[in-house]
């Protein structure tokens, strides 16, 4: 009995273990060592065979060099805010146009809401870098969009969306929408009809009882939906390459080019780490949101 | 100068002079071809303690959205307090629901959802915490004024939305099947607090119900319903004692319903009934023809069961003795008659359990007088 409960406690301990704490610790010990022309191109590597004194030598070559070196080039933090502005604006962005189109799910008739959720969860048919890119061939300087306001004549010469932050913000709007829909939607689904009728007998115009009780009510899944967009927005690495140009500092995108173009692993490593020390916190209020609607919802 | 010491009983229904608070005039609600009300005409008077009684799916709740304004009649008109309700919006008409589902909002306390209705009018801070005070004192919920709903009982729930739809002080409260979540005893304490409350506020209820004996212990007139029609409407003991249809005699409490050909004889009704046995005689208040079809309804209580015939009685039937239901101060006698109908007959306990008169298997006297039961046409 105490050992089966001990064994299901220990699956998930062991799975996190494995997959995360021990590929953490790996990137975090790159970001301590230098870095070197040597496969792997760090040093120093543990070995073992040396002894004490070897692994007295090993620990002796780690230092927060690579953190210190962050935070001295400005480009690292202005990425840093770079993604989260950008990240923010997108979350803000996202939920702008995901609310109404939950909001007209959760109203449309039973019948239709299979079909409704289907065409949401549709795009994820297709490869998420495919669906980016299908976004040059729409937004760029010879891409449909100019072209069709350019024949109607709406305007004179094309508009400079792709390469701008613009390009980044559609991007990450299109491709996090259904994240941001999903949840909301399953908060409005589960409300009940009555209690906006209840809203209007105590005398709320519709306008009224949207505010004062679908939206404090459809809340929780605001918030999971704009967790769920913000966070792997912020070290989105795809869609600012694609999109944005090299105007667009996003962390993503050094994190990237410090590891394939610099192939300086140690500063990546401490660049990635940062990041995940800056997702904890917003991860961590997910967990706490999580927990209330639940305990709301009993 | 001494005032008469005449009681005044409430029947404001049997006053020609007396204005309804509410009245419908051929209200008629389709949803699609279906006919969820039909060319309904009803008057419920101010201070009316109004239950709406039938089954599931007669159009109750239709009925009751209606006046909530949640619904828009598809015919006909309701009048309330003089003004012809259609024009006004839900959120604008002097009336208040109290919710099937009680529909309270999660994410408000108890005193915040008691206040919420108040804090729309634009009442002011401290006349919305002495309306909420007295609201939670009214309904006994002053310690739970800062939980949330999913913190409290379901009674006490029901207590809140019974608040929250009276802070407004609406002219008229309607309830849709408000004890309906509570178990029995929860239930008839409840009744008994509805009533207390509705006679310190003197507010107008208008209570859905499908439970009969609800609608019987709270209301001052009960309206029977079947198939979005009003079959009868009448104080609770006149529903009892006089139904109009086998409908209503059968919907409320226990009856014994008979079939036979009437004959007219005099104010009395002789109703042949089945072969080789003599006619029920009763006595009717409506004409009938000869020879029509009728119904004649008697209830368990008004017959008694002896050992030999009461020849005081003007009707006297002979069985055997069935089944017997002890249910404490009564016993109810299933006796099957000689052509097999079976009668329920409940006499009163008087003598304890060992020293009863009749049992299984006992030949027994039905007698009942011939005002006893009623002659019904429909
Ligand atoms: N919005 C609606 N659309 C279609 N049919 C409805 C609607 N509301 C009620 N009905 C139908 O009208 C009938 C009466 O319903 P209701 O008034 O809720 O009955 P009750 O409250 O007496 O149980 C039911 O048969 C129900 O299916
Ligand atoms: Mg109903």
């Amino acid at each position: 009995m105490n050992l089966r409960r001990l064994f299901l406690i220990a699956v998930p301990y062991a799975w996190l273990g494995l997959f995360f704490l021990v590929p953490f610790l790996i990137v975090f010990k790159i970001a301590l060592s230098d870095s070197a022309l040597s496969i792997p191109p760090y040093t120093p590597t543990l070995d073992l065979s040396g002894g004490w004194t070897s692994i007295k030598e090993f620990f002796q070559g780690l230092d927060f060099e690579n953190f210190v070196f962050l935070t001295e080039d400005s480009l690292y933090w202005k990425s840093y805010l770079g993604s989260l502005k950008i990240a923010s604006i997108s979350t803000v962005l996202t939920l702008a146009v995901g609310y109404p189109i939950a909001y007209a799910m959760a109203q449309s008739a039973d019948e239709w809401r299979p079909t409704l959720m289907m065409l949401v969860i549709l795009p994820f048919w297709t490869s998420f870098l495919i669906r980016v890119y299908s976004w040059v061939g729409i937004i760029s300087n010879e891409g449909l969009l100019n072209q069709l306001l350019l024949g109607m004549g709406v305007i004179d010469t094309p508009l400079q969306i792709m390469n701008t932050p613009t390009a980044v913000y559609i991007g990450i709007v299109y491709t996090y929408l259904p994240f941001m829909i999903l949840p909301i939607y399953s908060a409005l689904e589960k409300m009940d009809g009555s209690l906006i009728e209840a809203g209007v007998d105590l005398g709320c115009s519709k306008l009224q009882a949207f505010w004062l009780v679908t939206l404090p009510l459809s809340r929780p899944g605001m918030i999971a939906g704009c967790f769920l967009v913000f966070i792997p927005a912020l070290g989105e690495f795809v869609i600012p390459s694609l999109l944005g140009g090299s105007k667009t500092l996003m962390i993503g995108k050094v994190l990237w080019e410090e590891f394939f173009s610099n192939r300086d692993w140690p500063v990546a490593s401490a660049v990635a780490v940062v990041l995940l020390l800056i997702l904890v916190i917003p991860i961590v209020l997910f967990q706490k949101n999580q927990e209330k609607a639940e305990e709301a919802g009993r | 100068m001494a005032e008469p010491a005449q009681q005044k009983v409430f029947a404001p229904w049997e006053d020609p002079s007396e204005k309804p608070i509410i009245r419908f005039e051929g209200v008629t609600k389709r949803f699609g071809d279906f006919t969820a009300v039909d060319k309904l005409d009803l008057k419920i008077y101010r201070g009316e303690f109004f239950a709406l009684l039938g089954p599931s799916g007669c159009g109750k709740t239709t009925l009751m959205r209606m006046l909530a304004g949640f619904e828009t009649p598809t015919e006909g008109h309701i009048i309330l307090d003089g003004q012809d309700v259609a024009p006004i919006p839900p959120n604008k008409r002097p009336v208040n629901m109290m919710f099937q589902s009680y529909a309270l909002f999660p994410h408000l306390t108890v005193w915040e959802n008691i206040a919420f209705g108040l804090k729309r009018e634009g009442m002011e801070k401290d006349k919305i915490e002495a309306r909420v005070s007295e609201m939670l004192r009214l309904t006994r919920l002053e310690q739970f004024a800062k939980r949330k709903p999913h913190q409290i009982s379901g009674g006490q729930r029901q207590r809140v939305a019974l608040a929250r739809s009276l802070a407004k002080a609406p002219k008229l409260l309607l309830l849709d099947e408000p004890l309906g979540a509570l178990d029995k005893k929860l239930r008839q304490e409840t009744q008994f607090e509805l009533m207390d409350i509705q006679e310190k506020t003197g507010t107008t209820f208008v209570i859905v119900t499908h439970d009969q004996e609800e609608a019987m212990t709270v209301a001052s007139r009960v309206a029977v319903m079947d198939h979005g029609k009003l079959v009868q409407v009448a104080t609770p003991a006149g529903i009892y004692e006089t139904p109009n249809s086998v409908y209503v005699a059968d919907f409320i409490g226990d009856v014994n319903i008979i079939e036979g050909a009437a004959t007219p004889n005099g104010d009395q009704v002789e109703i042949a009934w089945a072969e080789g046995l003599a006619p029920i005689v009763a006595k009717s208040s409506e004409p009938i023809a000869p020879g029509a079809k009728v119904h004649f309804a008697i209830r368990p209580e008004k017959i008694y069961v002896s050992r030999e015939p009461d020849m005081e009685r003007a009707n006297r039937v002979q069985g055997k003795v069935i089944d017997i239901a002890y249910l404490g101060n009564i016993s109810t006698y299933r006796v099957r008659l000689a052509n097999g109908q079976m009668i329920s007959a409940s006499m009163t306990n008087a003598r304890r359990l060992s020293r009863r008169d009749f049992t299984w298997e006992d030949e027994v006297w039905l007698n009942w007088t011939d005002t006893a039961g009623l002659v019904l046409t429909r």
